[in-house]
């Protein structure tokens, strides 16, 4: 029990130093690690978006996989599962993409934000931890994306292959666009994003899992993790010169209800966007599927402009988080009606 | 009595646990097929005062718990 607080504490600690050498050697600020946003770049250097500067092929996304495989095989965790209900989870996946790319960063992001100074991350946290509870709700009423089924293994395997096809790819810059974004070296990358993804495998870390397990059971083992990465982080930034405190109340209402929606998207899917990448790693073909939905918002929100930038909140964002938290809650609400009705 | 959380991902084999031992019964045997599972089932048990033992089952295990 000790041992198992003990290794997500260990991970925590470790995502926070592996952000804060990425950042210090060219990863944009605060961004040593955002899967959304990675996801986003990997996105665009497929060109299934043309956004500018946001076409790189993030090795560290890759790397955050393949850390999960290797971990996997050799715990003999690997196992190739999926068929539960995959549409939903695209879905899902979709509109926690769309929820984060308004309020720019996934869940890992938004700790890295607030170790960075960045105070309006704290209304982002509190939407998380809203849509968090909410989710949580759904989940003790009966809410289930039903069970999954053990597939070929053939099946598990094809995402960390493609994994490694897009590293060689990116390496080569056979994908991506010249005029990429910051980023840290592509070795450098690669390999803290290898310990990372192994670490958070062996560990089960998850930024949704912190809050909804504290909700649900009273468990702090996860959130001892992300509170150990946010306190790496801000002493880390304290001591390189790289905390800068900022605030204000401007768009304060769409960044709590943009993390709102990925924290229930979160919670209904099981995992945050670290830990959708971590089990497509275990060959959790539903978890795939998952990341696939990310690609596909990400792609949409910059096709038609519903992304933030960095100083405006669009209104085609605004309306697609509002859509995104009804369409997602009248699902919860119609599965848990079922769910019910089932078990009478 | 018996849970079946095979093919179910965290937190649902917890909750599914959880409800289960509402009316504290003597013992439970609860159905997982990964290590995740196994470990947050476990975990709540013993945090409820129950004793687990697991028992491997080709891919899946058997969690019998038993009140302390």
């Amino acid at each position: 029990m000790i041992k198992e607080k003990k290794l997500v504490i260990f991970t925590g600690f470790v995502i926070g130093l592996a952000a804060l050498v990425l950042v210090a050697f060219g990863n944009p600020a605060n961004m040593g690690f955002c899967i959304a946003c990675f996801i986003r770049d990997i996105t665009g250097s497929l060109y299934l978006h043309t956004a500018p500067h946001l076409q790189y092929a993030r090795p560290e996304i890759f790397g955050l996989i393949l850390g999960s495989t290797l971990l996997a095989l050799i715990n003999k965790e690997f196992r190739a599962t999926s068929g539960s209900a995959p549409v939903m989870r695209f879905v899902l996946g979709f509109f926690m993409m769309a929820g984060a790319l308004v309020f720019l960063g996934c869940p890992l992001r938004m700790v890295l934000r607030l170790g960075g100074g960045d105070g309006k991350a704290i209304f982002a946290l509190i939407g998380f931890a809203g849509g968090i509870a909410l989710g949580s709700y759904f989940l003790n009423q009966g809410f289930t994306l039903g069970r999954s089924y053990k597939q070929k293994s053939i099946d598990g395997i094809i995402f960390p292959v493609v994994s490694i096809l897009l590293l060689i790819f990116g390496f080569f810059k056979l994908i991506g666009v010249p005029s990429e974004e910051a980023h840290a070296p592509f070795f450098l990358s690669l390999v803290l994003a290898l310990i990372v993804g192994g670490l958070a495998q062996r560990a089960r870390f998850c930024m949704v899992g912190g809050i909804r397990d504290f909700i649900l059971f009273r468990d702090n083992r996860l959130f001892l993790g992300s509170f150990t990465l946010f306190v790496t982080v801000l002493i880390g930034n304290i001591i390189l010169g790289n905390f800068h405190f900022s605030f204000t109340l401007t768009s304060a209402i769409w960044y709590i209800l943009s993390m709102a929606l990925v924290g229930l998207c979160g919670a209904l899917l099981g995992g945050c966007p670290l830990r959708q990448l971590i089990l497509t790693g275990e060959g959790n073909g539903d978890s795939a599927i998952t990341v696939l939905g990310m690609v596909a918002g990400a792609a949409v929100s910059h096709n038609f402009s519903t992304a933030s930038s960095p100083t405006l909140v669009k209104t085609g964002g605004k309306i697609e988080v509002i859509v995104g938290l009804v369409i997602v809650s009248i699902i919860a609400f119609v599965i848990v009606k079922k769910q019910n009705k089932e078990v009478m | 009595m018996e849970v079946d959380a095979r093919g179910l991902v965290c937190p649902q084999p917890v909750i599914l646990t959880k409800k289960a031992l509402k009316n504290k019964p003597e013992q439970l045997d609860v159905l997982v097929d990964n290590i995740a599972a196994l470990e947050n089932v476990t975990r709540y048990a013993t945090a409820m005062k129950y004793d687990v033992t697991k028992t491997p089952d080709g891919d899946e295990y058997i969690l019998n718990l038993r009140k302390r």
